[in-house]
C-alpha cells in the first residue's frame, strides 16, 4: 500500500489491514468467481475482465458486469473493496491518479470507454459523476450549474442557457429553494442542497449515466432522504451506478446490487434477493455484520 | 430537456471538440514554454558569466632575465629602509632594454615599459626582501603583464587580429615575439585570490572582500541566529494570543517583506548618524544584514518548532518538566537542524545582498585586506559592483571571475542546506 | 583596562558566581539528606547568582559603550567658547581635536584647540577607568547579594525562567523595534527635507535635479525636487518585470502543479530556484553588459533609437528574477484548491486547461493575487538591477528604449560617497525612502492580508 499515491489511497483503502484481519476466516478461492446475474439483457454499460492496478497493487481482480438502461446498480462491500475505484473506471475519473492502469474492456452503448482513440471529454459528458464530499465551485449557484453546457457549447443563447439551468435545478428537486438567490454562491448552501447542486450541475449536460460516489456519507439523515427519492425520480432517464456505505441505502434506491471484496465481484443479484437469500457465503457474513 | 435530446447534446458537444483540443494544446504549450523561458535564462546566465570570466583565473606573464644591480636599485645592503627606497623599475626597465636592443627614442621606450604591470616592482622587491643573496645577481623572473597585453592576448584566441585596444602596432610585435620565445605564457593567476581590490586590473584580487564578507557574515551569524531563535521560541512556546503577539507576528512578516534598501537608511541613520560607529566597517554591515535576516531566520525556526509534535512536549511536561525545561531539554534539540537549515539560507540571502551595504559606506575603495570587524572593509557583492563600474575591458573578466567564486560559494551553501534537511529530517 | 579585557573579567565573575551558588546549593542538598530537599536543582542557584553578577553589569558596560562617545564629545566641545554655528563647521572641528588627541599633528593647532585636545584624552581616560570600575563594583556586589540571599527554599529555578522569558519577550520584540528604527530614521530627516523643499513639490514636481552647488551664489544652487520622473521610472520598470514576470511564473506553476510528471518537477523547480538565489548585483551586472547592450543592437537593426542603458533592459532582467517569487507563490496557492474541485470539473467533461482556467484559478485567485502584490513590493524595491542598467537621466518618458531613473537608484547615488546630513540633497533620499517604505509597507499589507484570508477559507 505505501508505494500508493495518496489520492489513489482513498479510493482503495488499506486492502492489507484487511488481509491481515481475523474475520478473514473463509478462503480466497471462494471468491474467485462471481455468482448470481452479472449480465443484463439491455445493457447500457458493458464491463468485461476488468483489471486496475496502481503501480504494483492490484486493486481490481477480473470483475465483469453489466449495467442495464434506466437501472440503478449499488455496490456495496467493506471499505477497500475497490468499489469506488471500479466506479470511477467508468468515466475514467482514474485516468487522474499517477500509476493507474487500467485494463479489460468497457463500452458504452457499444462504444469502447479506454483506447488510444476516445476522446475522454465528450465520454465525461455522457458519464456524469457525483463526488463523496459536496464539491460546488466557488461561483454562483447559477455558474455551477451552467458551467457544463458553457464548456460544451450546448447553449450559445443566454435564454437556453436559463432554461436549462432551470430544468437541472427542477429535476435535482433544487429549484424552489433556490430560485431567488441564483447569483449567490453555491458554497453557501447547506451540505444536502450542495449535494443536489452537484446533481443538478451533472445533469445540466444531459448525461446517459449518472456515476454517484457515496453520495450521502457526508449528509445527515433528512438530507440523506431527499437524496434517495431523487434517485429514484432521475432512474425514469439515467442510468445510475452508484457506490454506497449503507446497506439500508442500497436496498431502498437500487434493483440491482453488486457486492464487491477485496477487489474481487463477488455477488451481483437482485436487491432483494442480495439482501433476504444471498447465494454467497460472503455475501451473506457481510449483511449480517460479521464484518465490514 | 424538454426541447434537447441527447443525441442533438451530443452533436454539439462533437462540433467544439476540435477547438477544445486545440486550445489545450495551446495552453499546455505556454506552460512548456514558460518553464523552458527560466531553464533558458539560468542557462544563459549561468554561460554568459562563466564565459567572460573563466579567461580570469589565468594571467598573461613576462619572463624576464632580471639583474638586481645594487648600483641601478641606489643600495648598497638589503634591509627595511633601503628596500623601500631601492629603484625596481630601474632594473625592470634596464631588462626589457636589454630584451630588446633595438628600441630608441623615448616614446617608444616607454611604450617597451609599459609591457608589464606597474606593480611589477613590487614582485621584485618580495623577492629580493625573501633573498638578501641576491642583491648583486641575475635571475629570470615571470612578471605579470600589463593588463592591455593581457586582454589582447586572451583574445588571440578568438580571432586572429585580437582586440588591439591601446595596443599599437609595434607592442603587438613584440608581444607576439616573446610569446613565440615562450617568454609570454599564461599562467595561473594566484594574485586574484591573495590580493586586495586595486586600480590596475593585473593586480585586483578577491582576498580583501572575501575576508570582509566573511568578517560581515560573522557579525550577521552571531546575532541573527541567537536572537532569531529566541524570538521563534517565544513567539511558538510561551506568546499569548493576543494583540501585542500580533502586532508582531504583522511586523515579522511585513520586514520579510520591506526592500532591503531600507534597511540601509536604517544603518546609516541609526547606526552611523546616531550610534556613532565607524563607516565601512563589517561590525555596521553586520548590524543591518542581521535586522534583514531576522524575519527569515524567525520564520524557519518557528516551523521547525511547529513540526515538533506536541506529544514530546505533553511528555515531558507529564515528567514535571517546567516550560523552559521542555523547550530546552526536548523541543529545541529536535528543532535545531530545521533552524540550521534556516540560517544557512538566510545567511545565502545576506552574503548576496548589496544595496544597504552601499548606503554604509562599504563602498569605499579599500586595498587592505581587514584585520577585524571594526576595520573599513567591502564585501565580494560590493566589490562586483564596483568593479562592474569600472572601464576597464580586463575588469569585466575579472568581475565575471567574482561572480563565479561568490555563485559557487552560494550553491555550496544552498546545497549544504538541501544535504542537511535531508539527512537529519525526521518523520515523525 | 581595555574593553576586551573588562569583558574577560566579567565573564570570569560571572563564572565564578555561578559555581559559588552550585557548591552552595549541593552542600546545602547534602545536609539536608538529598537533592529532593532543594527547592530548585543546584545548576538553577548557580544561574541565579550568574544572572545577578552578570546581566546588570554587562547592560551598563554595553549603554556606556554606545553613549560614552557622545557625552564626551558634548562635553568638549561644551567647554570650547567660540565654536563654528554650523554642524558641519562642529564636526569638523571635533575631527581635528580627535586627530590632535589621537597625536596626528596637522599644522601649528592654535593653542584653544590643544586644550581640547588634552580635555578630550583626560575624559576619555576617566571615562575608561570609571566604566571599568563600576561594571566590577556591580558584578561583585550584586553578585554577593544574590548569593547571601542563598537558602535552600529559595526558589531560584522560577527567578531565573522569569529572567530568560524577559529575554525571549526582547528578542521576540526585536521587529517591532527594527520597524520602529526604520519609521524613525527616514521620518525624521524627512521631516527636516520637507523644512526646505514643500511637500507638494516633492509630490508633482515635474523636474528631479538634486546636484546643490557648492556657493549660495551659483547659478541652479536651489536643486530641483520634483520626483514625479523618479515615479514614473519606477513604475516604468516594475511594469515591464511583472510583464514578464507575471505570465511566465504563474504559466510555469500552473504546469508544474497540474501538467507536469513527478521528474519533470524535480528537476524543473529547483532549476527555477536558482533564480531566486542569484544575488541582485549578478543580475545588474548581467543587464548592463549583456542584455543592454544586446537590446540596443536589435533596436537600431529595425530602426530605433536605443539608449545604452534603457528601462526595457533593467525591466526585462528583474522580471527574470521575480519569475521564481511568483511561481513559487503561485504553486501554494494552487496546491491549496482542493483536488475535489479539479474533480468536479473534470467529471463533467471538461479538458484540462479549461478546468484550470475556470476553476482552479479562479479558486485561487486572491491568493494570486496577493503573490502578485509582493512581487510588485518587491520589484519597486529593487535596487541593484536598475541602478547598475537603468541609468541616473531623470527623464520623464513612456519609451522603453529611453533611460530612466528610479526612486531607488537616486537614493543611492545620493548618499554614496562623501556627504552632509544637513543638506537637501542628502535629506531628499530619507523623503525617497520613506515614499518607498510607505508604498511597499502598503503593498505587504493588502498582500499579506490577502493570502492570509485565502488560506483560511481552504484550511
Amino acid at each position: 500500500m505505501s508505494t500508493m499515491t495518496l489520492d489513489a489511497a482513498g479510493h482503495a483503502e488499506a486492502v492489507q489491514s484487511e488481509l491481515t484481519g481475523e474475520k478473514m476466516a473463509i478462503s480466497q478461492a471462494a471468491v474467485r468467481k462471481t455468482v448470481g446475474q452479472p449480465f443484463s439483457d439491455t445493457a447500457k454499460l458493458r464491463m468485461r475482465n476488468v483489471n486496475v492496478f496502481y503501480g504494483e497493487t492490484q486493486a481490481i481482480h477480473n470483475v465483469s458486469l453489466d449495467i442495464g438502461r434506466n437501472e440503478v446498480v449499488a455496490m456495496i462491500g467493506p471499505s477497500g473493496c475497490g468499489k469506488s475505484t471500479f466506479l470511477r473506471c467508468l468515466n475514467r475519473m482514474n485516468d487522474t491518479i499517477e500509476g493507474c492502469r487500467v485494463d479489460g474492456e468497457l463500452s458504452l452503448d457499444g462504444d469502447p470507454i479506454y483506447g488510444p482513440k476516445v476522446d475522454v471529454v465528450p465520454l465525461r459528458a455522457r458519464v456524469g459523476m457525483v463526488f463523496q464530499k459536496p464539491n460546488p465551485f466557488p461561483k454562483s449557484i447559477y455558474e455551477n450549474v451552467a458551467y457544463g453546457p458553457k464548456i460544451h457549447g450546448i447553449a450559445s443563447r443566454r435564454a437556453d442557457l436559463d432554461e436549462i439551468v432551470e430544468n437541472s435545478l427542477r429535476r435535482a428537486g433544487l429549484w424552489d429553494e433556490v430560485k431567488d438567490r441564483l447569483d449567490k454562491p453555491g458554497t453557501g448552501l447547506s451540505g444536502g442542497q450542495q449535494q443536489r447542486l452537484c446533481i443538478a450541475r451533472a445533469i445540466a449536460v444531459s448525461p446517459e449515466v449518472i456515476l454517484m460516489d457515496e453520495p450521502c456519507s457526508a449528509l445527515d439523515p433528512i438530507a440523506t432522504a431527499r437524496i434517495e427519492e431523487l434517485i429514484d425520480e432521475l432512474r425514469e432517464n439515467y442510468t445510475i451506478a452508484i457506490v454506497t456505505h449503507s446497506m439500508q441505502q442500497a436496498a431502498r434506491v437500487s434493483q440491482r446490487t453488486a457486492y464487491f471484496h477485496l477487489g474481487h465481484l463477488v455477488e451481483v443479484n437482485d436487491t432483494e434477493t442480495v439482501f433476504t437469500n444471498p447465494e454467497h457465503e460472503l455475501t451473506e457474513a457481510y449483511i449480517t455484520g460479521r464484518f465490514g | 430537456m424538454t426541447n434537447l435530446t441527447q443525441t442533438q447534446v451530443r452533436e454539439r458537444i462533437e462540433k467544439r471538440l476540435a477547438s477544445r483540443h486545440r486550445k489545450e494544446k495551446m495552453f499546455r504549450g505556454m506552460g512548456i514554454a514558460s518553464i523552458a523561458f527560466g531553464v533558458l535564462a539560468v542557462v544563459i546566465l549561468f554561460s554568459d558569466i562563466i564565459s567572460k570570466g573563466s579567461g580570469a583565473f589565468v594571467q598573461t606573464a613576462i619572463e624576464l632575465e632580471v639583474h638586481y644591480d645594487a648600483q641601478v636599485l641606489g643600495i648598497d645592503k638589503v634591509d627595511d629602509e633601503s628596500l623601500a627606497w631601492a629603484n625596481f623599475s630601474g632594473v625592470i626597465r634596464e631588462a626589457l632594454r636589454e630584451r630588446f636592443p633595438s628600441v630608441t627614442g623615448r616614446s617608444d621606450k616607454r611604450e617597451l615599459y609599459s609591457l608589464v604591470s606597474s606593480g611589477a616592482p613590487f614582485t621584485l622587491r618580495d623577492r629580493l626582501a625573501a633573498n638578501p643573496q641576491l642583491l648583486g645577481k641575475s635571475e629570470k623572473v615571470w612578471f605579470a603583464a600589463d593588463d592591455d597585453v593581457d586582454t589582447f592576448v586572451k583574445s588571440l584566441k578568438d580571432s586572429k587580429e585580437g582586440f588591439r585596444g591601446r595596443t599599437s602596432e609595434q607592442k603587438a610585435g613584440w608581444i607576439e615575439q616573446l610569446l613565440d620565445s615562450g617568454e609570454l605564457k599564461k599562467r595561473f593567476n594566484t594574485t586574484f585570490f591573495t590580493n586586495g581590490d586595486s586600480r590596475e586590473p593585473e593586480q585586483a584580487g578577491i582576498r580583501a572582500a572575501l575576508m570582509g564578507s566573511l568578517f560581515t557574515l560573522l557579525v550577521t551569524l552571531a546575532l541573527s541566529f541567537p536572537i532569531g531563535v529566541a524570538a521563534a521560541i517565544y513567539l511558538e512556546e510561551y506568546a499569548p494570543k493576543n494583540r501585542w503577539t500580533d502586532l508582531i507576528e504583522v511586523n515579522i512578516n511585513n520586514l520579510a517583506a520591506v526592500p532591503s534598501i531600507v534597511f540601509g537608511l536604517l544603518g546609516l541613520a541609526i547606526f552611523i548618524n546616531f550610534f556613532e560607529l565607524p563607516r565601512s566597517a563589517p561590525l555596521v554591515g553586520g548590524l543591518v544584514l542581521t535586522l534583514m535576516t531576522l524575519p527569515t531566520i524567525i520564520i524557519s525556526s518557528r516551523v521547525a518548532l511547529k513540526a515538533v509534535p506536541p506529544s514530546i512536549r505533553e511528555a515531558a511536561m507529564g515528567m514535571g518538566a517546567s516550560r523552559m525545561q521542555v523547550v530546552f531539554h526536548h523541543v529545541l534539540p529536535l528543532a535545531m537542524p530545521g533552524m540550521l537549515t534556516g540560517a544557512i539560507i538566510g545567511m545565502a540571502q545576506a552574503l548576496g545582498e548589496t544595496a544597504p551595504l552601499l548606503m554604509i559606506g562599504m563602498v569605499a575603495f579599500i586595498v587592505d585586506v581587514p584585520g577585524g570587524v571594526t576595520d573599513p572593509a567591502t564585501v565580494l557583492p560590493v566589490q562586483i559592483f564596483l568593479w562592474a563600474d569600472s572601464p576597464e575591458r580586463a575588469f569585466v573578466e575579472r568581475t565575471s571571475a567574482a561572480i563565479m567564486v561568490l555563485l559557487s560559494v552560494l550553491i555550496l551553501m544552498n546545497a549544504s542546506a538541501v544535504m542537511l534537511r535531508k539527512k537529519l529530517e525526521r518523520r515523525w | 583596562m581595555q574593553t576586551p579585557t573588562l569583558f574577560a573579567l566579567l565573564l570570569l565573575l560571572i563564572l565564578v558566581a555561578y559555581g559559588t551558588g552550585f557548591s552552595r546549593a549541593l552542600s546545602a542538598a547534602r545536609s539536608r539528606g538529598g537533592l529532593r530537599n532543594l527547592s530548585s536543582l543546584p545548576s538553577y542557584h548557580g544561574l541565579f547568582a550568574a544572572l545577578w553578577c552578570g546581566l546588570p553589569a554587562l547592560l551598563l558596560l554595553g549603554a556606556w559603550l554606545v553613549f560614552d562617545d557622545a557625552i564626551i564629545r558634548s562635553m568638549v566641545m561644551h567647554s570650547i567658547a567660540d565654536k563654528p554655528d554650523t554642524i558641519a563647521g562642529q564636526n569638523l572641528l571635533f575631527a581635528q581635536i580627535q586627530n590632535l588627541a589621537a597625536g596626528h599633528l596637522v599644522g601649528e593647532p592654535s593653542p584653544q584647540l590643544q586644550s581640547a585636545a588634552e580635555h578630550l584624552s583626560q575624559l576619555r581616560s576617566n571615562s575608561n577607568t570609571l566604566q571599568a570600575f563600576l561594571s566590577v563594583v556591580l558584578a561583585v556586589g550584586l553578585g554577593a547579594f544574590a548569593l547571601l540571599r542563598f537558602s535552600p527554599e529559595l526558589r531560584a529555578r522560577e527567578k531565573v525562567e522569569k529572567v530568560l522569558r524577559a529575554i525571549l519577550i526582547t528578542c521576540a520584540c526585536a521587529a517591532i523595534f527594527t520597524t520602529v528604527g526604520i519609521l524613525f530614521s527616514v521620518l525624521f530627516e524627512s521631516l527636516r527635507f520637507f523644512q526646505s523643499v514643500p511637500v507638494t513639490e516633492f509630490l508633482f514636481g515635474l523636474h528631479w535635479s538634486p546636484q546643490m552647488a557648492l556657493r549660495a551664489d551659483q547659478v541652479g544652487s536651489s536643486g530641483a525636487f520634483g520626483a514625479v520622473p523618479l515615479f514614473t521610472g519606477t513604475l516604468m520598470v516594475s511594469a515591464i518585470a511583472m510583464f514578464v514576470a507575471v505570465p511566465v511564473g504563474l504559466m510555469a506553476a500552473i504546469y508544474l502543479a497540474e501538467y507536469a510528471s513527478k521528474s519533470v518537477r524535480n528537476v524543473a523547480k529547483p532549476v527555477l530556484e536558482i533564480l531566486a538565489g542569484v544575488p541582485t548585483v549578478v543580475y545588474g551586472f548581467f543587464a548592463a553588459l549583456t542584455v543592454a547592450p544586446f537590446i540596443r543592437d536589435l533596436a537600431t537593426s529595425i530602426g530605433l533609437q536605443a539608449s545604452s542603458e534603457s528601462a526595457l533592459a533593467a525591466g526585462l532582467v528583474m522580471g527574470i528574477m521575480i519569475i521564481p517569487f511568483v511561481s513559487s507563490l503561485s504553486d501554494d496557492v494552487i496546491n491549496a484548491v482542493p483536488q475535489s474541485l479539479r474533480d468536479g470539473a473534470l467529471g463533467l467533461g471538461s479538458t484540462q486547461s479549461e478546468t484550470v482556467r475556470k476553476v482552479v484559478i479562479p479558486a485561487a485567485l486572491p491568493g494570486i493575487v496577493g503573490g502578485v502584490l509582493l512581487a510588485v513590493s518587491r520589484a519597486i524595491g529593487e535596487t541593484m538591477i536598475v541602478v547598475m542598467a537603468a541609468g541616473l537621466a531623470a527623464n520623464l518618458t513612456a519609451n522603453p528604449l529611453e533611460s530612466v531613473t528610479t526612486v531607488t537608484v537616486q537614493i543611492v547615488t545620493l548618499l554614496v560617497g562623501d556627504q552632509e546630513f544637513d543638506s537637501p540633497k542628502t535629506l531628499a533620499a530619507f523623503a525617497l525612502g520613506l515614499m518607498l517604505f510607505i508604498s511597499t509597507l502598503v503593498l505587504n499589507f493588502i498582500a499579506l492580508h490577502v493570502v492570509k484570508k485565502y488560506r483560511e477559507q481552504y484550511d
